[in-house]
């Protein structure tokens, strides 16, 4: 897709010159076409979407910072009495026993993403990528619990592991056996129930994405390829794979992402607790509920946004480079 | 590639393709057939749970046939007790708007990034597109607070029968209102729409925007009579997509609205669940009836859908 377009625009010229100039180009004379009122048009149009993602993005991550520094509980200004230096992270580290509990199942959550949901969601494509009777069929089989949120997957799930009315224990004659298994119960095991019914969502996303990819590879490859005599196997990992590479890179980040912000399903099952612990929860609990210990939920949301800030800048040096 | 070819000798492709390929296929088929039965069954396991009525599982259990036959109580029940459609109205008076302020703002600023060139354009796309990647839960905590510290004129309020939509509050904050979930909404997409609009409107000679200049036309009117035509394709994929983020989202509203009879309906199961959703049918009924909605959206514009996905992560 990416190739097909650039064509279609004229190429850039060199790098501006004059710096903050509003400049449209003709081939060769420069001239500029923009009025003083279309450069205040400009500055308003980009101004005002501009200042609300500064003040209701930007600068919330940044206040998240700075409160991870103090002891503010949410009422009153912040003053200097405030600053307690790294206590926060100090007791988030060794005395807070949630902390490394979530830390530990937001990293299982993003190793089953990417070792387990995501290559499924790759094969899948390679599967449907093909000129089959079906396929299309198939692909909306698969696609379709995307479009569900999060918190409808929990509850369409929760009617599979109910421990005494759920559809698997029934199946699988434990109920009646008397060896329930408590699937979303116990901590042994929920955090991988959920992983289950998030991945039935995440198969889809991605399958979607890596068949767009696919589209997109020359086809005249692979055909070279099976002149020369190469398996289904073996084109896909030595020709397509590698020629794939800028689209694996947005589909790891995309998993990273998900693997991080997950929230909502963790939520629904039971509130976050008992196994399911994990950082994005621990945040709204330790901040916003009655015991708004501010401070400390920032420090948990500052450790969050420094492991979201490897995957946001992989990204945005891989996507940048074709905005640019 | 002269790997490839080294590592496959001629004798693979000599076996006869026309015999090997239908076996092949039929396997594939089989597979992806059990695939789709697999995939499927839960959801065919709600709307089977949710059918049956509750005396007709105590009796027999839920794995079980149904020996009192099918039937739509359990919609009935919830739609009645729980206010199901008030609760698609709440989600309404926010998706609509969001969604639409949403692809103003964002083909905005996507329009005059990409069609003319100044210095922080690039920087000014990075700080939208970051900020949409950012986890929603690493800006709550100061964002509540805008939330419980901002405040919004009461200007009365639009009434339907008991719904009643505030202009523009009405407890003078932006915490536990309409408008401060469409406000979070509309910022937060923003950054999203703006990268894929942005791809988009790239592939616009800019000889467009410059001939309209010459012709005496503000940039105003450039976007929005000239470039926004020329977007529709993506504008409606985003439209599609964004629908569908603001009708799923659970968390901003969960944290932003304090009165559960004012969340959309994502949220709001939080709180059915355990208020009406007292057994497994209900809760079946339940979550098929919040998520119609989407699925409806995606059999209708699956096209715009997987568009409005793709054109946003397979760029570059």
């Amino acid at each position: 897709m990416a190739n097909t377009t650039t064509s279609l625009a004229p190429a850039r010229a060199t790098k501006e010159p004059e710096a903050g100039a509003l400049v449209a180009r003709g081939r060769k004379r420069r001239y500029t076409l923009l009025t003083r009122q279309d450069k205040i048009l400009i500055a308003l149009m980009v101004g005002v979407p501009l200042a609300l993602d500064l003040i209701l993005i930007w600068g919330p991550t940044l206040a998240s910072v700075v409160l991870s520094f103090t002891n503010w509980q949410g009422i009153g200004a912040v003053t200097g009495k405030n600053f307690v230096g790294f206590k926060n992270y100090q007791f988030l580290f060794t005395g807070y026993t949630l902390f490394w509990p979530a830390f530990t199942h937001n990293l299982i959550w993003l190793a089953w993403l990417t070792f387990v949901a995501t290559p499924l969601g790759m094969f899948f494509a390679v599967l449907l990528d093909r000129d089959m009777r079906g396929t299309r069929i198939y692909q909306s089989v698969f696609f379709l619990p995307v479009v569900l949120s999060l918190v409808v997957v929990g509850f369409i799930w929760e009617l599979q592991y109910a421990p005494t009315d759920g559809f698997i224990n029934n199946a699988f004659g434990l109920v009646k056996s008397g060896r329930l298994i408590d699937w979303l119960g116990n901590p042994h095991i929920n955090l991988f129930a959920i992983l289950v019914a998030a991945s039935w969502r995440h198969v889809g996303y991605i399958m979607i994405l890596y068949l767009a990819g696919l589209k997109s590879v020359d086809p005249s490859l692979r055909e070279a390829a099976r002149v020369d005599g190469a398996t289904e196997v073996q084109t896909f990992f030595r020709v397509v794979l590698p020629v794939m590479a800028p689209i694996n890179v947005i589909i790891v980040v995309v998993t990273a992402i998900e693997a991080l912000r997950a929230f909502d399903i963790a939520f629904i099952i039971n509130q976050g607790k008992n196994g399911l612990e994990l950082l994005s929860i621990l945040i709204t609990n330790n901040s916003i509920s009655e015991a708004s210990l501010v401070g400390f939920g920032s420090a948990i949301a500052v450790i969050l946004l420094l492991i979201s800030l490897v995957p946001i800048v992989a990204f945005l040096s891989r996507v940048m480079r074709t905005l640019a | 590639m002269s790997a490839v070819a080294g590592a496959a000798p001629r004798a693979v492709t000599s076996r006869s393709a026309s015999r090997r390929i239908k076996p092949g296929r039929l396997i594939l088929h089989v597979f992806l057939i059990a695939l789709v039965a697999a995939w499927l069954f839960p959801l065919f396991w709600a709307v089977y749970s949710s059918l049956r009525t509750l005396s007709d599982t105590i009796q027999n259990g839920y794995v079980s046939w149904p020996t009192q036959g099918l039937s739509f109580i359990n919609y009935q029940t919830v739609w009645t007790q729980a206010e199901i459609p008030y609760y698609y109205l709440n989600t309404l008076v926010i998706v609509v708007p969001g969604v639409i302020f949403t692809l103003l703002l964002a083909s905005m600023v996507a329009f005059c990034c990409t069609q003319f060139s100044w210095r922080f354009n690039l920087i000014v796309l990075m700080l939208f597109t970051a900020g949409n990647l950012l986890p929603p839960q690493v800006i709550i905590v100061p964002l509540y607070w805008i939330y419980l510290n901002t405040p919004v004129a009461m200007l009365g309020s639009i009434d339907i029968g008991n719904f009643s939509f505030a202009l523009f509050s009405d407890n003078n904050l932006l915490y536990d209102q309409y408008i401060g979930i469409i406000l979070i909404h509309v910022v937060f997409q923003t950054g999203f729409a703006t990268f894929v609009l942005s791809n988009y409107m790239k592939t616009i000679t800019k000889e467009i925007t410059e001939s309209a200049l010459v012709d005496g036309a503000n940039v105003f009117r450039i976007w929005w009579s000239v470039v926004l035509p020329l977007c529709r394709p993506a504008l409606a994929a985003m439209a599609t997509l964004l629908f569908t983020f603001m009708y799923n989202d659970f968390f901003w509203a969960l944290i932003l609205i304090s009165h559960g009879n004012k969340r959309p309906i994502t949220s709001a199961l939080n709180n059915l669940q355990g208020e009406f959703f007292v057994n497994n049918n209900l809760v079946a009924a339940g979550a098929l009836l919040a998520c119609i909605p989407p699925i409806i959206v995606y059999i209708l514009l699956q096209k715009q859908f997987v568009a409005g996905l793709t054109l946003g992560s397979t760029k570059g």
